[in-house]
């Protein structure tokens, strides 16, 4: 009944939505941010924990909201962890057009192949323009995090 | 300008198929299915009437009103008007003066907290409200507080989504509500309020009392005079009417000791740089240009409704209620919200296995639409622990084969998701 919708609700993503692998706080926060989408109640916060180099050591994340937020918050936390501040704001860039296009072209061969392969599921939702910001909010939440800020202002 | 409603009833049954038909955009398909719509109480489709209507407005007797010394101008003026007398026979307002026009009904909560609110209310009185208000209706009232220095009380609901009578009368107890001002039926549980004995109680203790009758009128007879309220706000897109034009009802001798809400040209009586007096009411209230053609399509709206009558209306959509209660809650996992003994058309639920949006989502690919969201009404969210819940509306054109629909459609999604 549903076959048409596989492409945005990938079993990666259903499987994200029902179980995801961060969605805690860690034992140590350095810095977090909240975000809320206030069309529709949803909200993300971000917690993080950084290394000594000033990479992210570890993320996680408290969410209320649909399958695609928190498959999205899930998989943003699993890409982003190693990765420094700056890598990290410009994979929400990659992320964010891949979001609203379905496409990203300057990342062929860029240093950030494989995390956006890992996000490749989520560029579905460009087909469904009120679903985007589900995507979109928990990196909204990271970079405000990223940035020493307690909330995200919206879109 | 003729309508053609047609008597639609001689058993006090309605027939869904024929007004169907008087619907145009029923016939559209969404993504290669027909359109099952379930957002009535978001905003209602339109029948060909008020279409038709709105055009043959502009087609042919089109100029602004109360103005022009000309015979357009006259024309457009009458058929403007006759929608204040409509409305005044639709909720059986005592005098058509008492029919002030406004965009919708969260402009006529605007204009009594404004108005009444500022201008009559004292700093230091209070005004009450439900646990279960739109948005609509408890942000005026905040915004009236943080300026005038009112009180802001909330009676509580019970967990059947009914108000907290009891609750309701001790907070009326101390004689410090000046205005109780509380929906007359839910848009988010279907709960209608029993709004004799809010008013009983609230008169007895000196307050006055206004609806937010934006569903409630859409779905049963409203008579301003039975209920004995003080204001009635209604919004006429949902009363299969237009947007941009809705109306407050108020008994006239509250209207006349209000001060305007708006000022501009149409609500002056005479004007110098030192001084203005204000046009007689409902005009005091109704600065600038109206939304003329929208007025009159109200008018037709009004019309088609009343051919059809509120009595078909409510036996087809509590058959419908019914039906959708019985087969949603049959369906493993789903929790809807409330169970008020009286109640309408409205629906909302959620899936244990399913957030509001993916339901949503997933419906709206069968061509069902639903809405899925706070439905402007978040305190009443969080009463019931959630964020947002899907709901399904019905209205006068909704089959009970639509709502069948919704629950196959409903197994399936929670099957997807499991």
């Amino acid at each position: 009944m549903f076959d048409d919708l596989r492409d945005l609700y990938q079993e990666v993503i259903l499987d994200h939505g029902r179980r995801p692998r961060h969605a805690h706080r860690p034992e140590q926060v350095d810095a977090s941010a909240k975000g809320d989408n206030p069309m529709c109640g949803d909200r993300v916060q971000v917690f993080l924990r950084y290394a000594p180099d000033g990479s992210i050591a570890e993320t996680g994340f408290d969410a209320r909201g649909c399958a695609i937020s928190i498959a999205s918050a899930d998989l943003m936390a699993e890409t982003v962890e190693g990765r420094t501040p700056d890598d990290a704001r410009a994979l929400f860039a990659a992320f964010r057009e891949m979001a609203r296009t379905g496409t990203c072209p300057e990342c062929d061969g860029d240093k950030f192949d494989e995390a956006l392969e890992r996000l490749q599921p989520l560029s579905g939702v460009h087909e469904y323009p009120s679903r985007v910001k589900c995507a979109t909010l928990p990196w909204h939440a990271l970079v405000a995090a990223l940035a020493g800020e307690k909330e995200s202002s919206s879109e | 300008m003729n309508v053609t409603t047609r008597p639609i009833l001689d058993t006090g049954k309605l027939d869904v198929a024929r007004i169907r038909e008087d619907f145009p955009i029923l016939r559209e398909t969404v993504r290669g299915k027909p359109l099952v719509f379930l957002d009535s109480a978001a905003s209602a489709q339109k029948p060909r009437v008020v279409i038709d209507a709105m055009r043959e407005t502009m087609e042919t007797q089109y100029a602004n009103v109360h103005r022009g010394l000309h015979w357009m101008s006259e024309r457009t003026t009458d058929a403007y008007e006759g929608t204040r007398d409509a409305m005044a026979a639709l909720i059986n307002a005592p005098d058509r003066h008492e029919i002030v026009f406004v965009r919708n009904s969260t402009e006529a909560i605007n204009l009594v907290a404004h108005s009444y609110g500022r201008g009559i209310l004292k700093p230091g009185q209070a005004v009450l409200i439900s646990g279960m208000e739109h948005h609509s209706n408890i942000i005026p009232w905040m915004m009236l507080r943080d300026a005038h220095g009112t009180e802001l009380r909330v009676a509580p609901i019970t967990d059947a989504g009914e108000l907290d009578m009891a609750a309701f009368e001790a907070l009326l107890a101390d004689g410090k509500v000046g205005l109780v001002a509380i929906t007359h039926m839910s848009n988010v549980l279907g709960t209608y309020t029993p709004a004799e004995r809010i008013v009983q109680l609230a008169h007895a203790h000196g307050a006055k009392v206004l609806f937010d009758g934006s569903q409630a009128v859409v779905h049963r007879r409203v008579d301003v005079q039975a209920l004995d309220c003080d204001f009635y706000a209604i919004t006429g897109h949902k009363l299969y009417g237009p947007t941009g034009i809705g109306v407050l009802w108020a008994r006239r001798e509250l209207l006349e000791r209000m001060p305007p809400f708006m000022g501009g040209g149409e609500m002056i009586s005479s004007v110098s740089y030192e001084r203005a007096t204000w046009a007689e009411v409902p005009h005091k209230f109704e600065a600038g240009t109206p939304a003329i053609i929208e007025a009159i399509g109200l008018k037709a709206a009004i019309g088609y409704v009343q051919a059809i009558g509120y009595e078909a209306i409510a036996a087809h959509e509590a058959a419908l209620t019914d039906h959708a209660l019985a087969r949603l809650s049959a369906i493993e996992g789903v929790r809807i919200l409330g169970r008020a003994q009286d109640r309408g058309g409205v629906v909302s639920f959620v899936l244990d296995k399913a957030h509001a949006h993916d339901v949503a989502t997933l419906l709206d690919r069968q061509g069902i639409a639903v809405r899925a969201g706070h439905h402007c009404a978040e305190p009443l969210m969080h009463r019931f622990g959630l964020e947002s819940t899907a709901r399904a509306s019905f209205g006068i054109y909704t089959t009970r084969e639509e709502i069948d629909a919704l629950a196959d459609t409903l197994e399936r999604v929670r099957e997807f998701f499991t």
